[in-house]
């Protein structure tokens, strides 16, 4: 499916996330932020290179994980991303949507 | 003369038995398995019918007596099984050959090929984890509270499953929340199925209208697998079981019944039923091989141990994306059996393992599901093991499934733990006879 966010044609999940993320900008996340009513912050944007940097690394992604982050806790990673924390930040940070649904 | 002809031969006698013991005892190497539940019961027959028996000898340990047999804490709430269906003694299930040792396991220390059990030390040529995962209340806050096993159950223990049996026989109704901590869990669609059979088990009793069931998930929707959730989210309508997504729980409010999560979420109850954090074994993080559940990186085609070329892990024990689950360790325990035969004549190992699992979903009133799918394919569509034939449906209800369903127990008991194959059930999943675009066979339908 192809998508144009930030004036770039990107390819994305049928769910909205980026299938490269090589194609990322901060102006992609700003928007795609913007789609989910939240605004970015400074603490935003530590969260999302911490969630870059792991899946980097291969790190699989959980709420379970956050609490070792450093970064933040639990309580403040669902104060900045409402709703589903994990779905939404890894959209923005335009990594894969976890796979923890197995 | 005589005397010392006959002293020379005794003592030449008595050193080749010298040298002849030192000889087995260099030459004989041993396979040791770590637990005793489905998958180390399977390999242990396996293997016993497949390692050269003058050069391995293999050992099995675990403290417990008791073999369960898991899938059926699922019925036993209901009164559906009774406690003796679902327990047996473990040993009857240990081949002659194989030598089993009833201690706990203190520490593996896979550097030196060894591990501590409760009074000896037992060094290995080849290991075998196959420790499983349980359940651990206490990583949610005040889970383990006053209601525990009052008017909050688990039915992942036995002992939890008869408590709530009991509880269940004279409840007289109220919210009932089945809910599911974080994943991942043991058999991913029981919580699912318990909700599916309370929804059966108080229309039979006659209270189905004063009981309203709701179905708590940490996930986007009530099925783990996108497909599913499309082909079957009409189950929770017709059976009106609401449910709340999303849900990561925080803590248990036991004070004033509900559970709340991390958004400040509030669900309250009358009777909880929960799925709690399920973590690998203490010993694996007493052995620092675990990651934060316990679960050891395994390889996950050959499922051979990340850290150490000979050690092996199997069934709920490991960390690979695959359920977890008896069907699952079934189609692990085939491919590691050729695995640990290759490795044992230096051989390449088969990338072989697909995450092949095969699951029934009570649905509750007589009928089930048949779902089949690895790491890679989602549930389908189909028949099963026939193509075109079946008998049983994929991804369709059934009665013939629930028969499914309720043979496997004889299945369990009499072939899967002794290692013998199933007919016509293949290790790798096969493409016969299903259909892989859900929405063109929408169309047909």
């Amino acid at each position: 499916m192809d998508l144009t966010i930030a004036g770039i044609r990107l390819d994305v999940t049928e769910e909205g996330y980026l299938t490269d993320v090589s194609q990322w900008n901060e102006e992609i996340a700003k928007e795609i932020a913007q789609k989910e009513d939240i605004e970015l912050t400074d603490k935003h944007w530590e969260v999302i290179s911490w969630i870059q940097e792991q899946v980097k690394n291969e790190v699989a992604l959980s709420i379970r994980g956050i609490k070792k982050s450093g970064v933040l806790n639990i309580k403040e990673f669902y104060a900045l991303f409402p709703g589903g924390p994990l779905k939404k930040a890894t959209k923005i940070a335009g990594v894969p949507k976890p796979k923890s649904c197995i | 003369m005589r005397i010392g002809i006959i002293l020379h031969q005794e003592i030449r006698s008595l050193t080749n038995a010298h040298i002849s013991s030192l000889n087995l005892n260099t030459t004989m190497k041993n396979l040791l398995i770590l637990g005793a539940g489905t998958s180390g019961t399977m390999m242990a027959n396996h293997l016993v019918k497949k390692l050269p028996k003058k050069e391995w000898a293999i050992t099995i340990v675990d403290q417990y007596k008791t073999h369960y047999y898991q899938p059926g804490f699922l019925f036993l709430p209901f009164d559906i099984y009774s406690e003796e269906q679902v327990k047996k003694t473990g040993k009857k299930f240990i081949p002659k050959g194989v030598n089993y040792i009833q201690k706990k396991i203190e520490q593996i220390f896979p550097e030196e090929n060894k591990v501590a059990l409760e009074d000896e030390t037992v060094h290995y040529d080849i290991l075998i984890v196959a420790t499983g995962s349980k359940i651990a209340p206490d990583e949610t806050e005040d889970l383990l509270g006053p209601l525990w096993h009052k008017d909050i159950f688990d039915f992942y223990t036995y002992e939890g499953a008869l408590a709530l049996r009991n509880k269940l026989r004279d409840w007289e109704g109220g919210k009932l929340v089945v809910h599911i901590t974080e994943m991942p869990i043991k058999c991913p669609v029981a919580p699912l199925e318990f909700a599916f059979l309370a929804d059966s088990y108080f229309h039979k009793k006659g209270m189905r209208d004063k009981v309203e069931i709701t179905y708590v998930t940490p996930l986007s929707g009530a099925f783990t697998k996108p497909t599913c959730t499309t082909a079957l989210t009409y189950l929770l309508d017709e059976k009106d079981i609401k449910i709340e997504t999303d849900f990561a729980i925080e803590r248990v409010d036991n004070e004033n019944k509900q559970i709340i999560d991390y958004a400040d979420t509030t669900v309250p109850f009358d009777l909880l039923v929960t799925v709690p954090t399920n973590m690998g074994d203490e010993v694996i993080e007493r052995s620092g091989m675990g990651d934060d559940l316990n679960f050891i990186p395994t390889h996950k085609h050959t499922l051979q141990s990340k850290e150490h070329d000979n050690v092996f892990v199997i069934g709920d024990a490991t960390n690979v994306p695959a359920s977890k689950a008896g069907s699952v360790a079934h189609f692990q325990a085939e491919t590691l059996t050729d695995n640990i035969i290759l490795f044992t004549k230096g051989y390449k190992l088969k990338e072989e393992f697909d995450g092949h699992a095969n699951c029934f979903i009570e649905t509750g009133k007589n009928k089930a599901l048949l779902i089949d799918f690895n790491y890679d394919q989602e549930p389908v569509h189909g028949t099963f093991p026939f193509a075109g034939i079946g008998p049983l449906k994929l991804l369709k209800e059934s009665i013939f499934n629930h028969w499914g369903k309720l043979a496997f127990r004889w299945i369990y008991w009499n072939m899967l733990l002794k290692g013998i194959a199933i007919p016509f059930v293949s290790r790798n999943m096969s493409f016969k006879g299903k259909v892989f675009d859900i929405k063109a066979e929408k169309q047909h339908v």
